[in-house]
């Protein structure tokens, strides 16, 4: 259920500017990776680019390779549909679809892969429920709008929908950004829980965040405004956050820039 | 309204948070947000904002005693000209219905058939017999046709705009339709009667021909200056206001919900299934019941297409049709004292309809409102 992700000097652009360089990064199978950096040295581009998600904006591209289990995401003949199911995204803000109940926001992504049997969704948003410790809150008000959950509970469910259709990697782009400690906290606790069965990728701003939940972390950061960020250090989080290589990560994780 | 001192002065100290209402009497209802440290908050009131024009000692933010609000002043008179202009709504309604009724009585009373069964039109002659059933029947038969016809195709070039039209080509598209919606009816009758006319009536020969089992497309002829016409006309008519409306609420779909779909593995088609219809649906509706509301009322562009007969069939290419507001134009020339009352009695029945149609509306919005209202 989990897959190793290869990236081999990654490039990416939005029109004309390059955004992040070179990104050479290895993330092993059912481990926690943190991203982190300074703002706008393309920590969430780099994410973005893992599920081709990057290229959904207007005038937006990517070079190089990205492989999952030895298959290039990027080869010219590869379904990009089939690419983002396997590989699952926690956005910053909550986005649950206003429309639908928690129900049926759940299950949205088993329905669009053509589940309809009733009784197949619902063991489905059960299960995905209980793994994003949410089940219990919700049980009773399966039908009731997902948008009128709070903001902890929004982005559980938000978890809950992704691991439906049972991806092979999770990618969060800053998931708790938007939340409360209590909130962060059982997010924290989920990924946990999650890393048995997933490959887990996390955006982060917060170091304490990094530094509890990921196995590895990788600093990414931009020597100015204007330049593509780039992969400074990639190393074991305890290391990373004890004793840097690189004189900048250790400048950045004691706070003294960025 | 810029930054006062003491606002900025406090920017960053971390005190209690107070949302100050009511800033001033020149102020719109805006709520600021504003820290304010204990040290702001002296018995005197010094630290909240006093009334309009320098209310307060030494700046704009306190000193001195609170002054009193103003018993007349600028907030006031815009306060009474909004309620002013919300009441007009309510009084020209009023002023309507009042006309319209007044009007109708005499007539329906001096009628010699029954208004509601009676098919045709004479209220001019020493018996006036007229009957409001095929005329209504033909208002609501060409506008359900017409939105059968214009919606799934307003919808098409909607979302075509909103989601897959390069931007460029997107922005020219639009203003061609918005431009569509510009023409005055009488153009587009005019254009239904002398040129939409032959390849219509080309194309109602040939479905009787081959179709003519099906009672809607049967008959003798002759054929062309049918419901058929007139609700192509319509359609084309009401193309651009639904296009347009629907236009706007696809655009608004949050792109969180659109990436959110894209990321679940959805290809374009399923992410505007998934995110961008459900949440336009209310929009949608909206945008249809304008439309419906403007071909029920539309008059000139039927008059000149229809047929002009006062019957209840179901026939949509036979030369037929009429329709309250169509009948109206045509016949108030001629129309005598009851005449007119009569027409007046068809309007007041058209006003109803469109009430309903309204009323309709508002109820199917509001039935899902539990996940409209979260959605903003």
């Amino acid at each position: 259920m989990a897959k190793r992700i290869d990236a081999t000097s990654v490039t990416a652009y939005y029109g004309g500017f390059k955004a992040i360089e070179d990104i050479n990064l290895t993330v092993e199978p059912k481990t926690v990776t943190a991203l982190i950096g300074p703002s706008g040295c393309g920590k969430s581009t780099f994410l973005r680019t893992i599920n081709r998600m990057h290229e959904v904006l207007p005038a937006a591209r990517v070079e190089g390779k990205l492989t999952i289990d030895d298959q290039n995401i990027y080869e010219r003949d590869v379904d990009v549909t089939a690419v983002r199911r396997m590989i699952g995204m926690v956005f910053q803000r909550p986005n649950p679809f206003p429309t639908m109940s928690i129900f049926d926001n759940v299950v949205a992504g088993l329905r669009l892969n053509g589940v309809r049997k009733k009784s197949v969704l619902e063991d489905a948003a059960e299960r995905a429920l209980k793994s994003a410790n949410l089940w219990d809150e919700v049980k009773d008000r399966l039908g009731k709008p997902g948008a009128g959950l709070s903001g902890g509970q929004q982005q559980r469910l938000c978890i809950a929908r992704t691991i439906a259709v049972e991806p092979q990697v999770v990618l969060m782009d800053e998931p708790c950004s938007a939340l409360d400690p209590i909130s962060t906290l059982a997010i924290e606790d989920l990924m946990f829980k999650l890393k048995d069965r997933y490959t887990i990728i996390i955006v982060t701003h917060n170091m304490q965040q990094a530094a509890r939940v990921s196995d590895r972390t990788a600093f990414f950061s931009i020597e100015q405004t204007g330049d593509p960020g780039r992969l400074i250090e990639y190393d074991d989080t305890q290391k990373i956050f004890s004793n840097p290589s690189v004189k900048k990560t250790e400048d950045y994780i004691t706070g003294r820039f960025g | 309204m810029g930054d006062t001192p003491d606002r900025s002065a406090n920017a960053g100290t971390g005190g209690p948070r107070v949302t100050i209402g009511h800033a001033g009497s020149a102020g719109a209802a805006l709520s600021v947000d504003v820290p304010v440290t204990p040290a702001d908050r002296a018995p005197d009131g010094a630290g909240w904002r006093g009334g309009g024009g320098g209310g307060g000692g030494t700046g704009l933010g306190g000193g001195g005693a609170l002054p009193r609000r103003s018993a007349f002043g600028a907030e006031r008179l815009f306060q009474g000209f909004t309620m002013a202009a919300g009441t007009m709504v309510l009084v020209i309604i009023v002023a309507i219905a009042i006309f319209l009724i007044a009007k109708a009585v005499p007539a329906l009373n001096a009628n010699t058939a029954n208004f509601f069964t009676f098919e045709g039109w004479f209220p001019n002659e020493a018996q006036p017999r007229f009957g409001i059933g095929a005329l209504a029947f033909g208002t609501v038969l060409t506008s359900l046709l017409a939105l059968l016809l214009a919606v799934p195709v307003a919808l098409g070039i909607a979302l075509y705009l909103s989601h897959y039209a390069p931007r460029r080509v997107g922005t020219a598209l639009g203003f061609l339709i918005d431009l569509l919606a510009a023409v005055p009816s009488v153009v587009f009758g005019l254009w239904g009667r002398d040129f939409f006319y032959g390849p219509v009536q080309e194309f109602s020969v040939w479905l009787n021909k081959y179709f003519g089992w099906i009672p809607i497309f049967g008959g003798e002829g002759p054929f062309g200056r049918s419901i058929l016409l007139g609700s192509l006309v319509l359609a084309i008519m009401v193309l651009p206001i639904i296009t347009s409306l629907s236009r706007e609420v696809f655009r608004q779909t949050p792109t969180a919900n659109e990436e959110a779909a894209l990321a679940l593995g959805a290809t374009k088609w399923e992410m505007i299934r998934t995110a961008v219809l459900p949440y336009g649906r209310p929009g949608v509706i909206g945008a249809t019941m304008l439309g419906l509301g403007r071909a029920l009322g539309e008059t000139i562009a039927l008059a000149m297409t229809l047929g002009i007969v006062s019957n209840i069939s179901f026939n949509l290419i036979e030369n037929g049709g009429n329709t309250v507001a169509a009948n109206i134009a045509n016949a108030f020339g001629e129309a005598n004292d009851v005449g007119r009352g009569a027409l007046i009695a068809s309007g007041l029945v058209l006003f109803s309809i469109t009430l309903i149609v309204n009323i309709t509306a508002r109820a199917i919005i509001y039935r899902r409102r539990e996940f409209t209202e979260s959605a903003a």
